[in-house]
């Protein structure tokens, strides 16, 4: 059943395309919607289960030998993101049903969309490492399908690009990490690990493995070097924004930090890089939101420094952090959601996006406004109960205020708070700017459109948002009893702990560092056009977009002058490479072995003919490299084959000799009738250097051949099996020429194959005479 | 081209050319127990084929040698499968070979081996891979030397 749940969004993905070429009147996204609901309630189920502490796992081999199997499992986590990517699924399916027209490829947006969905089910329901691995790399590509949507922009397709090299980048280090792990504990579920956590934080891979881990969940969840993706992946749909890029996909990472907390947190490596790089996050996607006049890009910017929050909340790792994370995870879910989709109203109903040209809206769309609202003074952190982000930032502040017993921790944790402030200030300034900027003011512009209400049907996502922001705000404990606790007893693996009703404590530090926030935020905000400049001094013309594109720029030119430096195209240089490395390679590995062992012992004695046609052998092969004719270079030449003939005949090999003699004679005949046409041999003027490199090549082959000859003649590791020939050659094989005896009958085989070499040959040399294309004005 | 009356050559290379015929097929069949073989049988009948193209000239012998060089190729090679798979048939592996004495008409006490028959397949390939080879280039300048006659 459970496994047919996660199923269900592929299965829904393979029946769309019918569905959509059949039924043409009614708006496809309705057919799709019954999805994410059913699965919705379905998972609504398992609440009182995980209450009582009942997880379910549910089993189905996959790949048993390599213990990949699909396992699924339901505690107080996973059922939470479940909850998540099915309840904001269904809603942002509504929304896009009056966002898109009929007009759009809708089969491909909503094939696509169930696909990233069944994905993230997978991500955060496997209890297996690879599994969860695999629909990790699902999300992404489904992802990148998804931001390329309207691929004829070219924006689309570059954003596409991006997130997909930086996903998948990350994806793959995290295998890694996942391979490591499961290496080190013999077991590649994650609840085995986790019970095995003492095997990897002890071994000498520790730091690495994190690492690893981390650059998933870091590329994934757009923490500070690889957020860049996430503004361009804007580029996509509004209804994509809203699902991947605020509510799920960027909480991959989270979820995995989260789902692995229990075998890294504690350590103070995971501390100092996950709360580090968190907070680093938080601070400068909200310091760069500010500056953006796009409201998607600050949104974007908006969700980069949220999830930097959460992350650096994971890694104090206590567990009022831990509940403070949580809870932040499920608001923001609510109120960037209904951000985005409020941003896509206002793109839909004015033609624009840009603040600059926006204003004074609030007359004509007065309920989105008001949903504008709530979204952004939840994500500001008003101090004011009536805002779920109010209660989150609240338990980040206290949350920031820890104390640690680690020296490392100590040393760093009192800067933690100055930081959150700082960082909120930001997220303060941008929020309000995000309302006022919009909604209030004049019309300063003439827009495409005029602007109007939305239809009812898109008001009704963000308005169930909305009104979850609220309802949160004001009973927390029915959310923190009910999601939120066994979640973080999943988290830290510890029992429940009643911090959830501690709300309203008007005398505690959070509190004034909230009305800090709120009056530095408005100070700011108010006299921003006076400190704008410092934009041009920060980030200045730096930008880790810049970096990824000359990172990118770089590569591509520096292969391409790599390739081009050694892909001469020149015959002689490959042959510079293939020798040159081939003895280097036989030198060295000679050398090392010992190989070289030359000894005199068996040598036969030398004759005085033998020596003499070795001599001339020797000239002969001198004098055709100073040749300056090639037919006499030929004829030359054929002194060497002659001579070889020759001391066959004085090494008693009649059969070799004879074969020899002939095949040298044709070879030459065919030699003499092709060079006959081409053109005369010019001496060429080859620079000395190159000549040079030639001498010694050639040289060093040389010497490296014969060295080898020597040496394989002086160790003769077993006796020769020539013996058994010479024994067996009448005896099996009827015959007393051992060498033909061999040949046909020993080693048939090596014959049968050797003069199909020479059909082929034949043939080959036939077709290229006969059937040459260019011969009539063919082609070429 | 106007040929030279070569008439010395013509009438050696008739005497010659039986004497290496008879040379190589003496090669090819002593092949087993003294030097020869297929291989240089084969090269050896070229040999003599080649001197007889050389002094008749190709449109002589095309009329004298009705048959394509070519087709010796997949004939060898056949006659070389043939007798590896021959084996099985008495359960033996491929390649087997055998050999017995039989007592012949003409022959009389004779050895016969059917690696004489693989032998053969040989000789025919090599025959027909050193013809077609030599052949076709000579052919092919032929042709040049006509296209560009025509041309001019």
């Amino acid at each position: 059943m459970l496994h047919a749940a996660v199923l269900l969004p592929f299965l829904a993905a393979f029946f769309i395309p019918f569905i959509y070429r059949g039924v043409k009147q009614v708006h496809l996204g309705w057919f799709v919607l019954a999805v994410p609901i059913l699965l919705f309630g379905y998972f609504l189920t398992f609440i009182k289960n995980v209450l009582q502490g009942v997880h379910t796992l549910k089993t189905f081999e996959w790949i048993p030998s390599l213990g990949v199997n699909v396992t699924l499992y339901i505690d107080g986590l996973g059922l939470f993101f479940a909850l998540l990517i099915t309840g904001i699924g269904s809603l942002v399916v509504l929304y896009s049903i009056y966002y898109l027209n009929k007009a759009e490829k809708l089969g491909h947006f909503y094939v696509y969309l169930l696909l990233f969905m069944g994905a993230m089910l997978g991500v955060v329901l496997s209890d297996n490492l690879f599994v969860l691995y695999t629909f990790w790399e699902l999300t992404s590509i489904s992802s990148f399908l998804l931001i390329g949507y309207w691929y004829q922009r070219e924006k689309s397709t570059a954003g596409a690009l991006k997130s997909m090299v930086i996903t998948v980048f990350g994806g793959l280090a995290m295998l890694g990490g996942f391979l490591l792990m499961s290496d080190l504990t013999g077991t590649t579920s994650i609840r085995g690990i986790i019970e095995n956590a003492d095997l990897i934080v002890e071994s000498p891979l520790f730091s690495f493995i994190l690492i690893l881990v981390l650059l998933g969940a870091f590329t994934k969840s757009a923490q500070f070097p690889f957020h860049t993706w996430l503004p361009d992946a804007m580029e996509a749909p509004t209804p994509v924004s809203a699902f991947l890029h605020s509510a799920t996909m960027v909480k991959a990472g989270i979820y995995l930090v989260a789902r692995l907390s229990l075998v890294f947190a504690g350590t103070d490596l995971f501390f100092l890089i996950v709360s580090g790089f968190g907070l680093l996050t938080l601070c400068w996607g909200s310091y760069m939101a500010v500056r953006k006049t796009d409201l998607k890009a600050i949104l974007a910017y908006s969700t980069i420094s949220q999830l930097g929050m959460i992350m650096a909340m994971l890694g104090f790792g206590t567990k009022a952090a831990i509940l403070a994370a949580v809870f932040h995870i499920l608001n923001h879910a609510t109120f960037k959601g209904s951000l985005f989709m409020v941003a896509g109203i206002v793109d839909h109903e004015t033609g624009t996006r840009d603040i600059r040209r926006l204003g004074g809206l609030f007359t004509f769309m007065p309920i989105t406004a008001t949903l504008a609202f709530f979204g952004a003074f939840s994500m500001a952190g008003f101090p004011l109960p009536i805002f779920n982000g109010f209660l989150s930032k609240e338990m980040f502040f206290e949350a920031s205020l820890f104390k640690h017993s680690s020296p490392i921790v100590e040393s760093v944790a009192p800067f933690f708070p100055y930081l959150a402030v700082g960082g909120s200030i930001f997220t303060f300034i941008y929020s309000v700017m995000l309302f006022f900027r919009t909604f209030t003011g004049k019309q300063r512009d003439t827009l495409e459109k005029q602007p109007h209400e939305a239809p009812i049907g898109m008001l009704i996502s963000p308005m169930i948002l909305v009104a979850l922001v609220v309802i949160i705000a004001i009973v927390p404990d029915v959310f923190g009893k009910s999601l939120l606790a066994p979640m973080v007893d999943s988290i830290t693996g510890k029992a429940v702990d009643p911090h959830i009703k501690f709300w309203h404590g008007i005398n505690n530090t959070a509190l004034y560092m909230s009305l800090a926030v709120l009056v530095f935020g408005t100070i700011l905000y108010l006299t921003r056009t006076k400190w704008e400049k410092v934009y041009d001094i920060l980030p200045g013309k730096m930008s880790a977009a810049k970096v990824f594109d000359a990172f990118m720029n770089g590569l591509e030119t520096g292969s391409k002058k790599v390739t081009n430096r050694y892909m001469t195209g020149s015959l002689r240089h490959y042959l510079v490479y293939i020798l040159t490395f081939s003895v280097v390679l036989l030198a060295v590995s000679m050398s090392v072995t010992g190989g070289f062992n030359l000894s005199t012992d068996d040598l036969a004695p030398i004759a005085v003919p033998e020596v003499m046609i070795a001599v001339v052998m020797a000239v002969a092969a001198f004098g055709t490299i100073f040749m300056n004719n090639r037919i006499a270079a030929i004829l030359v030449l054929g002194i060497v084959g002659y001579g070889l003939s020759l001391l066959f005949v004085f090494f008693r090999a009649p059969d070799l000799a004879l074969t020899q003699l002939i095949v040298e004679t044709v070879t030459v005949a065919l030699f003499l009738l092709c060079f006959y046409h081409l053109p005369d041999l010019n001496k060429e003027k080859t620079p000395s250097r190159t000549k040079v490199v030639n001498w010694v090549i050639s040289i060093s082959v040389g010497v490296i051949v014969t060295l080898i000859g020597i040496a394989s003649h002086s160790t003769k590791m077993f006796e020769p099996i020539s013996e058994y020939f010479i024994k067996n050659s009448y005896k099996l094989g009827g015959g007393d020429n051992i060498v033909n005896v061999i040949l046909v009958d020993f080693r048939g085989l090596d014959t049968l194959l050797e003069i199909l070499v020479l059909g082929l040959a034949a043939i080959g040399i036939f077709t290229m005479i006969k059937l040459r294309p260019n011969k009539k004005g063919g082609n070429e | 081209m106007q040929r030279s009356n070569d008439l010395i050559l013509k009438t050696t290379t008739t005497i010659i050319v039986f004497i290496i015929m008879g040379f190589s097929i003496y090669l090819f069949f002593a092949g087993h127990n003294a030097p020869g073989g297929g291989f240089i049988g084969g090269l050896m009948t070229s040999g003599a084929l080649v001197l007889l193209y050389i002094s008749y000239g190709f449109k002589t012998m095309e009329r004298v040698i009705r048959f394509d060089f070519k087709n010796f190729i997949p004939i060898g090679l056949l006659i070389a499968v043939l007798t590896g798979i021959g084996s099985f048939f008495f359960g033996q592996p491929f390649l087997s070979h055998t050999d017995a004495y039989f007592e012949l008409p003409i022959l009389g006490h004779t050895h016969l081996a059917t690696a004489i028959l693989f032998d053969l397949g040989v000789y025919f390939t090599v025959v027909g891979v050193t013809m077609t080879i030599i052949l076709n280039i000579a052919a092919d300048e032929g042709e040049e030397e006509l296209s560009k006659q025509n041309t001019q």
